[in-house]
Order: C-alpha cells, then structure tokens, then sequence
C-alpha cells in the first residue's frame, strides 16, 4: 500500500468510530436511555449486522472503526455461534459466541482483579 | 374531575414545566467530544492491529484482532486503575462507553469499587454489576443467531 | 370542573381568576386548628448550645469553606473504606459538637442520627461508640431538620434535657450505593448535583444560652411524578413548597417575616423551581431565600447544580448559618432540608420519587 492509502485508511477508521459514537451520544441526549440501554442495543446491532451477513463487508472498508465499538464485541460473538452451529451442530450455537470472545472476556477478568489488587477508587 | 385525575394533570404540567426548565447538554461540544475521543480510539485499535500484523506477519487475521481488543482492553483496566478513565470518560460520553475499552472500565471500576467487601463478596460477585447486560445480551441473542443460522442454512451448508 | 383543580392544598399551577375564589375559601391567615396544624410551638424553646460541622477537602475550597469547623485532607479519612470514613466524619462532628459545649457523652440523654446508607448503617456505629439512647432516623435529605423537630419537640415536651441531632453523607459511598462506581467514565446531565462529604452535629439543650429553635414543620410526602434520579432538585422543589405553604398558613407569616429562607439542597435549578412555584401561590421568595446545596460549591468546581446529601444543609447549617444567627446578623431563619425518599430499586421498578421537607425555625 502507498502511504496515502494508509492515511486515507486511518482517516476512515477514525470517522467511523467517531461517527458510530456520536450516533450513540445522540441517543443518549434526545432519549432518555441509560448507557447500559444503549450498549445492549449496539451489540445486538452487531449480532444483526452479522447474522445477516453485512459486518464483513463494512469490516473490510471501515476496519477498526466498526470493530472496536462495541457492535464488534456482537458480531464477533454471532460470528462464533454461527460459525460453530454449522460445523458441530446444534450444541454448537450455545458455546461458539464465548469461544470466540474467549480472549477478550478473559482478560478483561483477569485484569480487572488484578487492578483490584494495586489500586484502589478514588474520591473525587 | 376525581382526585386521580387532578393529581395526573398537576403532574404532566409539572414535567412539562421541568423540561423546561432544565438545562440541556450542550449539544455541539458532547457530540465533538464522543466523535474525537471515540474516533481515537478505533484509530489506536487499527494502530495496534497494523503494528501487530507487521512484527508477527504468521499470525491469522483473527488473531491479530484478539490480540488488539485484548491490548485495547488491558490499557483501559490500567488507566481505570490509576484513575484517569472516568475523567476521558467525563468528557467522551459515549465516544468513551461505546467502543470495547469502556466494557474493561465498566467490569474494572467496578470490581475495584467493590474491594472493600472483600475478594469473594466483592470484587469476585460485583465485577459483572454493570457489563452483566452486556454479555447476558450477548450470549443469548449470539445463540439465536446461531440457531438461526443452523435451521435455515443447515450444516456445513452455503 | 377548575374549582375543584383547587382541592388539592399543594396544587402549584392556579389560573389568576380562581385565585380569588380560592382566597375567599382559604383565608390567608387561618386560626389555628389542633390537628391541623403541620406546624407545632414549643413552649419552652430548646437552645442551641454546642454545634460543629466537618467537611472534605472540596467543600472546603467552596464558598462557605472558611465557616467550617474541620476540614478533612483525606477524603477517606485514613481508613480502608469510605463508609468507614463517614462514620469517622460523623464521630469527629459529635465529639466537636461535645467539646464546643462543654459536656461529656454521658450529660446527653439522647442522640438522634441517620444518614444516607441503607440500613443507616454510619450513625448506628457513630451511637455504638457513645452509649447512649439512640434514635435512628431516616428522611434522606432532610435527616437534620427533621432530627432537630423531634429533639426540639422532646425537650420542648420535658422529657430530656440534652439531645444531639446529627448527619453525614460522602460522595463516594453515596455514589456507589446510588449510582456507579466511582471510576466508572460516565457522563451526568447538566442538571445533575454532587453529593456532599461533610457531617454536621448540633447538641439541643433545655436551658443554657443560643440559638432557640422555636417552631417545627413537619413536611407531607409530596410527589409530582418526576422519575429522573439525576434531577433531584425537580423532585424536591414541590415538597419544600408544600412545607413552606403549611409554615405560612399554620403561623400566618409571609416570606419577608423571616431573615432568611433556606432549603437543604434543592441545588440551582430546584431553588429556581421553588421561586416559580411560590410566585405561583401569590409569595414571592426575594433576597432572603438561599439553598445550601447551591451555597456550598463554587461555580469552577464544575459540580454542576450544586451540593446535594445529607451532610449538606447539615454542614452549612451548623457552621455558616448558625454563626451569622449567633453574632446578629439574622434574628429569625426558617430551615427548611429536603429529601427525596426514593431507592435505587424503587427506580427501577418504575415508581415515581415520593419527597418530603421537615423545617425548624431558628430564632435569636
């Protein structure tokens, strides 16, 4: 790739995750929908986006942009379920979601503990 | 007009009246600041995925995208750890809750918060108080996808 | 159909030609009714003699900073926990409150506490350390004025003759038992307020020299149906009207009788509603009404509308107001804490916030 297709690339990564976050601040100004609310509506966003097959094909253009927000966390969690429902069956739709997203939850356990362990809240 | 009914009409005039009154956000600056700060953020995450796909060139795509979200992840823990992610997180809004960096500072803030009734009571049962919905959620509406998926397409199928 | 609009005492929203008829039906300066009343007199006025207030460090940068008795460095007071901060605070407030009178724990014949805990958890181990008779009481906000009318009451009533009135509340346990974690990144609304770090205690006696609470107003529970937990101004603000119209009906006074008006912690945005929903039952609330919630941070500390919590008006109360009662500034102050007495699980069940407002009149 030319460098200018690389800033061209994180020129669009950075719109995207913008724009997909200033959707959510919008939501949250003109409704009145906790955070929690709107996260749970994003990720099940995702689990569609995926589910009917669309997250690949904005993946491929807006990369990191559509991932990192949290409909990446949902399509990556349909991606697993689906991807084990049709290789070991009917069992598989169960566990494929955690498989897949195994890595991501299990750090942010084992992280968070840790953190636990060397710091503590402060008052603000 | 019934008791009932007198209190409902001073009510709905009530929160009319208080909507009113009540200062709105911004809106111009919160919608710049979660456009920024969550922009950033996906641009770290492709930083991170591009760095790592140059030093470890035999890793899979997916792998290379768990590890970034595992990096992005533990960066957050750390900086809700030293204190500074609530006052990103003041200013960002949704550009600081949405992208996965907020889902590690919702399970650490809480799970730190809950130290003081001890490892087990504390940390251990409230570090998913808040990020519970979240792969609840998840778990359940990725299965139906998948379940989905499975009745229409069948195995090994399209 | 609109006259009956008016069957409710409390109804804020009155079309200017029913104002007369309204008048007609309830005479401005009612007699007297026992039983009616909201309001009791005490025929032996219970006296102010010991008071002290503490606060955290960032109240103490606030306007009414240098008023406080004891500013705290630490919010977590050196302990491990913030609930054990508070009930430190609380100790700490009692024992100034002891010290500034002269007396000992074992003079005082009651002691009248809650906070914003559940289960009032800081001021039953604040009464574990005193060992003496213990009254827990709970109306969120407006915990010290409605400590200070039943302590008054007793003393009034003869039955005691010391009774310590106290209160506290912390930000960050507050935080946590009502909203998220503290270092969770999460924005609030502009209409929000910031929960006070401060604890407040006043010991009430029988005889000796001070302040006299003369008259006490126990408050309704009013709700207007509001369910935002942010904006806790918007729900408190009808409670402290309702409690304000039942002082001015039951003594027959107006607001301009009174050096000084102030509500707990209404911040600027309920002080502001206030103001419209006075004016709208004819009293216009002038210079001589103040919030403490709206007193305690300045603008810079960017913590939103204002102060909020228990040890709020307690605080401010205890130094700030007494303090200008005690050298003449004000002859005649009405008191007036707020409370909203919801839960987090009663939000999210969908019901709406019930409030209530307690006042004691402070006189010289």
């Amino acid at each position: 790739m030319m460098w200018w297709e690389y800033l061209l690339n994180y020129l669009i990564v950075f719109a995207a995750g913008g724009l997909i976050c200033t959707i959510a601040q919008i939501l949250i100004i003109k409704t009145k929908l906790t955070p929690a609310r709107i996260l749970v509506l994003f990720l099940i966003g995702g689990i569609v986006l995926q589910a009917v097959g669309v997250f690949d094909f904005l993946y491929k253009y807006l990369g990191a942009g559509i991932s990192v927000p949290i409909i990446g966390f949902g399509a990556s969690l349909a991606k697993g379920a689906i991807y084990l429902a049709r290789t070991v069956g009917f069992v598989g739709a169960f566990a494929g979601g955690l498989v897949r997203t195994a890595y991501g939850v299990g750090v942010a356990v084992v992280a968070s503990y840790l953190v636990t362990l060397f710091f503590a809240p402060k008052s603000k | 007009m019934s008791d009932n009914a007198y209190v409902k009409t001073r009510n709905e005039r009530y929160e009319k009246y208080v909507k009113a009154v009540s200062p709105s956000t911004s809106p111009l600056r919160s919608l710049f600041n979660s456009f920024w700060i969550g922009g950033l953020t996906c641009f770290i995450g492709e930083g991170l995925g591009d760095l790592y796909a140059l030093i470890f060139p035999e890793l899979s795509v997916d792998m290379i995208s768990n590890i970034t979200s595992m990096t992005l992840i533990s960066l957050a823990i750390l900086l809700t750890g030293l204190g500074f992610y609530d006052v990103i997180g003041r200013r960002g809004g949704a550009g600081s809750f949405l992208p996965i960096t907020g889902f590690a500072n919702a399970m650490s803030s809480a799970a730190m918060e809950f130290k003081s009734e001890g490892i087990i009571f504390g940390t251990s049962v409230k570090m998913f108080s808040i990020v519970g919905p979240v792969i609840v959620n998840g778990v359940v509406w990725s299965t139906v996808a998948g379940l989905l998926h499975l009745i229409i397409f069948g195995r090994f199928g399209a | 159909m609109n006259v009956l609009l008016h069957k409710g005492e409390n109804c804020g929203f009155v079309k200017s030609d029913l104002k007369a008829k309204a008048a007609l039906n309830h005479p401005k300066k009612p007699a007297l009714k026992k039983g009616k009343s909201h309001t009791v007199f005490f025929a032996n006025p219970p006296k102010i003699i010991g008071r002290m207030s503490v606060a955290g460090e960032k109240e103490g940068r606030g306007p009414v900073g240098k008023y406080f008795h004891k500013i705290v460095d630490d919010d977590k007071m050196h302990e491990k926990t913030f609930e054990k901060a508070e009930y430190d605070m609380l100790l700490a407030a009692i024992n100034g409150a002891m010290e500034s009178a002269k007396v000992k724990a074992g003079d005082i014949d009651l002691f009248i506490a809650g906070d914003l805990l559940n289960q009032i958890t800081s001021s039953s181990y604040a009464a574990r350390e005193l060992s003496i008779p213990y009254l827990g009481v709970y109306s969120a906000c407006s915990t010290l004025s409605e400590s200070l009318a039943i302590g008054s009451a007793m003393i009034s009533a003869g039955y005691y003759d010391k009774i310590m009135c106290a209160t506290a509340s912390h930000f960050a346990t507050a935080e946590r038992q009502f909203r998220y974690p503290l270092e969770y990144g999460c924005q609030r609304p502009p209409y929000a307020q910031w929960t006070v770090t401060a604890a407040g205690a006043t010991l009430l006696s029988s005889e000796g020299d001070g302040v006299k609470i003369t008259s006490a107003t126990f408050g309704r529970v009013v709700d207007f149906g509001t369910n935002d937990l942010n904006n806790m101004g918007a729900s408190m603000a009808p409670a402290a009207m309702d409690s304000l119209l039942a002082l001015f009906r039951d003594t027959g006074t107006g607001p301009d009788e009174y050096d000084l008006i102030i509500t707990g912690d209404l911040g600027k945005l309920g002080s502001d509603i206030l103001r419209d929903l006075m004016r709208e039952k004819g009293y216009a609330l002038g210079q001589n009404y103040i919030d403490c919630g709206s007193l305690v941070y300045d603008v810079t500390q960017k913590c939103y509308q204002g102060g909020s919590g228990c040890g709020c008006s307690a605080s401010v109360v205890n130094s700030f107001i007494l303090d200008k009662l005690s050298d003449g500034s004000y002859s005649k102050v009405a008191y007036f804490a707020t409370g909203a007495l919801m839960s987090s699980q009663s939000c999210y069940q969908g019901e709406t916030i019930p409030c209530i407002s307690h006042g004691v009149i402070l006189e010289r």
